[in-house]
């Protein structure tokens, strides 16, 4: 039943064999050892498991892995470049946008993907992009704050 | 009760300290210098839950190690589940010590490692521990100054630290490093420690902002949550569920579950789990079993138990009296008589409760996301007969608690799985699992009388609270005549609660307050009087006066008679120790009933703030969080039955709600700190239900203020 799955996970050329029936994010926490990727209601509604897709954000707890095939994933490990902090990462520490940490992947790789389509959002395109991670620490504020500062450090090539 | 009177007046000796003995500790880090202390006052200990109070006060229980690098260890069975502690305690460690913060690792958690800690729940951690950990670690520093003193032969009085430094003022040259100090030594101290005796001035980190010592490990990913461990061999489990609280297993058909391959089923009489090293597959396997049931269930559900509740057969108790309340009501021009109703409400943190475990010859190795890694312990070994030393519950970084993960059931769970399956069995509860053992914020009852003459000064004050307990009940206005009964559980009579409660955060203080500032709020527009005004007028506690003042300047606040169509609303109260005032500003759609919050001004009087970069993410938190028992969160349930078992219909605070938040932190640098995490939250529901009212003459006297039940209210105006 195990089929051979062809992707690109951050960046690299990635073989899998596995039950193409997975659910995405396990397969990544649980065979890949990226669990960055958190699980946190398995239904679509928290947004904690959010990986990017060919630049889109999507559910990784919704998606059968066999979905990815031939496609271009990136989780939050894949955001570093070269031991450089990402600029929405480091806009995230800068503004103490986290406090358990546990909705933070998802939130800045909603985050990435938004500013990689709209490099100049409006507070409220923010959190139109944000509105459906929730967060129960309520980091709310100092996130949508980040991501605007992230937004103008990254328009200045920085 | 008895027997924990019985354990605290008995003392504990020495080698019977939890967790490891205590010799075993300089074995185990290799040298230095280990300092234990005991951060407990008896106090503190009786505001501890029942049964948390294991081993009691005359043990060590907390400690510091400086290790022969010079580098110190703060070792504490408090956890880090977001609240910034990880960061706050290290900080204060390193000014008391005059260490760069770099060099101070807190080790948290740990049931082998860390001294005993009866859980870490909501704001005590800075507030009770934090002193007594300042305190200690000026102990410390003064065992390492009369070591220095006899190494480089200089009085105590001529030293100075600077970075961990110990440096003869007269002659700088001779110094002697912490480092140098501990090498070579085995040296272990144990001090009494008093409550912190210095000024809160002349620290280097404690008061000024700070980054979070966790937060790149959060943005990476590479922080590892209990979940995210993963041990070889290790299965995922399910385990199977009734559908209700009180349901009786009669039959169970697992032959489904058993077909799927991977999948192996476990059983232990009621207890049926399956476990896979394929967590899709125990999903689907559960899912398979065929299981019959007998229902028990109690008569009540969300819409009965606010009555149920007044009629159950409580225990009554008069917290607070003074005056003559029927003297009061003769003196009173206007008499209020209110009733205010509040449901149960969940705790829904991102991480669902997750625990790992692995049993290892006779070791018993368990990671838990829980606020209580010893609570837990001991429930391991009274339920699977084990002994202490054989169980060890390690905590990483939690994804959320705010009460909720007082409870730790998961853990129990998995080590049962681990000891029956002897392979490392890893158990995330699913978020059906999450809402339906929630141990509840429990829905209440509140009655209200009270009166005011003609100059608008009240009279009485006769306040009945049903089940939400006396956290925030006080009143804090100058009443001459007031009496606060309070009615609880009387477990021996009647079961009121179908399911687990439990602590949430500022547990209660949110229910009394909202009653308490709506029946202000009240008297303050029957008087025509502003409701700022009216406040002022009859409060006589200055630190409440000074956050209101404050507020009302933040906020830019005009006085007005409400209602005035502006949608203002103020109120106050303090909760562990810290005081706090708010004022809101809110657009209700008068067709929908649509309530949208646009701005919040907050100040808080919270003693000295050790780092109010996090006592800013901490309130504003709050005022975030509590926007969800404002608006939107409601448990529905019938009987044992939960109907919200996910967050489609259970609805937690969005981004889009959020309005703009200003919070001032008064300067109290003399003052010893008080707790962050939670006091902002209890003033939010009572605001917005008193600018609701501003902005439409209409009252609510419950939450979650939906806008079905804004639209009844404007139409009862
Ligand atoms: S875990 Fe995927 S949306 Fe919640
Ligand atoms: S930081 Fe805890 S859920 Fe967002």
């Amino acid at each position: 039943m195990e089929e051979t799955i062809r992707f690109t996970l951050n960046g690299k050329k990635t073989e899998l064999l596995t039950d193409p029936s997975q659910t995405l994010v396990w397969v990544l926490r649980n065979q890949l050892g990226l669990t960055g990727t958190k699980w946190g209601c398995g239904a679509g509604f928290c947004g904690a498991c959010t990986v990017l897709l060919d630049g889109e954000p999507v559910r990784s707890c919704s998606l059968p892995v066999s979905d990815v095939a031939g496609k271009k994933v990136i989780t939050i490990e894949g955001l570093e470049k070269k031991g450089k902090l990402h600029p929405v990462q480091k806009a995230f520490v800068e503004h103490d946008a986290l406090q358990c940490g546990f909705c933070t992947p998802g939130m800045i790789l909603t985050s990435v993907s938004l500013l990689q389509k709209n490099p100049s959002p409006t507070r409220q395109e923010v959190i139109e992009a944000l509105d459906e991670n929730l967060c129960r620490c309520t980091a709310h504020v100092r996130i949508i704050d980040a991501v605007m500062d992230a937004s103008k450090v990254m328009k200045g090539g920085k | 009760m008895k027997k924990n009177e019985e354990k605290l007046s008995k003392p504990v000796t020495s080698t019977k300290g939890p967790g490891m003995k205590r010799r075993n500790f300089l074995k185990l880090l290799g040298g230095g210098i280990l300092i234990f202390f005991q951060p407990w006052n008896v106090a503190d200990l009786l505001a501890v839950p029942q049964q948390q109070r294991r081993t009691l006060t005359k043990d060590y229980n907390a400690f510091i190690h400086i290790a022969e690098d010079g580098n110190i260890s703060c070792f504490t069975g408090k956890i880090e589940m977001g609240q910034g502690i990880i960061t706050s305690l290290a900080m204060m460690m390193a000014d008391e010590l005059n260490v760069p913060f770099e060099r101070v690792t807190m080790v948290m958690g740990d049931t082998d490692l860390c001294p005993y800690d009866a859980g870490t729940w909501g704001s005590q951690s800075t507030q009770t521990f934090g002193p007594a950990m300042r305190a200690a670690a000026a102990e410390a520093k003064a065992v390492l100054l009369d070591m220095a003193s006899a190494k480089i032969g200089v009085p105590v009085s001529r030293l100075e630290v600077k970075d961990g430094i110990i440096a003869d003022t007269s002659n700088p040259g001779n110094s002697v490093s912490y480092a140098q100090l501990a090498k070579g030594q085995k040296l272990e101290k144990y001090l009494e420690v008093k409550p912190a005796s210095e000024e809160y001035t002349k620290f280097t980190y404690v008061g000024k902002p700070f980054n979070r010592v966790d937060a790149i490990e959060k943005v990476t990913g590479r922080a590892k949550y209990t979940g995210d461990l993963k041990i070889p061999g290790m299965v995922f489990a399910r385990i199977l569920r009734p559908p209700s609280h009180g349901a009786k297993l009669i039959s169970a058909d697992v032959s489904g579950a058993e077909k799927i391959s991977d999948v192996e089923v476990v059983r232990d009489g009621d207890f049926i789990a399956v476990i896979s090293g394929n967590k899709d597959k125990v999903d689907e396997a559960i899912v398979k079993i065929k299981a019959e049931y007998t229902f028990n269930e109690m008569p009540v559900s969300d819409k009965t138990v606010f009555d149920w509740m007044v009629k159950a057969e409580s225990r009554v108790s008069v917290v607070r009296t003074g005056g003559d309340i029927e003297e009061g009501r003769k003196q009173s021009d206007k008499v209020f008589e209110s009733e205010y109703h509040d449901p149960y409400v969940a705790h829904a943190a991102i991480e669902t409760h997750t625990a790992l475990a692995h049993m290892e010859g006779e070791k018993m190795n368990v990671w838990a996301s829980t606020q209580s890694p010893f609570g837990l312990q001991d429930a391991i070994v009274n339920e699977l007969k084990m002994t202490r030393e054989t169980v060890r519950v390690r905590t990483p970084y939690v994804g959320g608690g705010f009460g909720g993960k007082g409870a730790y059931q998961q853990g129990v769970e998995a080590a049962r799985l681990a000891k029956l399956t002897r392979k490392p069995v890893m158990l995330v509860w699913t978020r059906d699992e999450e809402f339906f053992y929630d141990t509840f914020h429990t829905a209440n009852v509140i009655k209200v009388s009270s009166g005011i003459d003609k100059s608008g000064l009240i009279t009485f004050w006769d306040y009945h609270v049903w089940f939400a307990g006396t956290r925030g009940a006080e009143i804090i206005y100058d009443v001459p005549n007031f009496k606060t009964t309070s009615y609880s559980e009387n477990a021996s009579a009647f079961r009121v609660h179908p399911f687990g409660t439990g602590a949430w955060r500022a547990p209660n203080n949110n229910s009394n307050t909202f009653a308490r500032e709506l029946q202000i709020d009240m008297m303050a527009s029957a008087a025509g009087i502003d409701p700022l005004d009216f406040r002022l007028k009859n409060l006589k506690d200055e630190k409440m006066i000074a956050c209101l003042k404050s507020v009302a300047d933040k906020f830019g606040y005009v006085p007005a008679r409400t209602p005035g169509n502006r949608g203002i609303g103020i109120a106050c109260g303090h909760d562990a120790g810290t005081w706090v005032a708010e004022i809101v500003e809110v657009k209700v759609d008068k067709g929908t009933g649509k309530v949208q919050v646009v701005r919040v001004a907050c100040s808080q009087d919270m003693g000295l703030c050790v780092n109010p970069e996090g006592a800013l993410l901490q309130m504003e938190g709050c005022i975030s969080m509590a926007l969800g028992y404002t608006f939107s969160e409601e448990v529905h349930f019938e009987g044992g039955n939960i109907l919200d078992r996910g967050f489609d219909t259970y609805q937690i605070p969005k981004m889009s709600w959020l309005p703009k938040i200003d919070c001032v932190i008064l300067e109290r640098k003399d003052k010893p700190p008080k707790g962050g995490g939670e006091p902002a939250i209890i003033a939010v529901g009572a605001a917005v239900a008193n600018a609701i009212h501003d902005a439409t003459g209409a009252r609510l006297y419950r939450t979650p203020m939906t806008p079905e039940r804004v639209l009844e209210a404007i139409k009862k105006v």
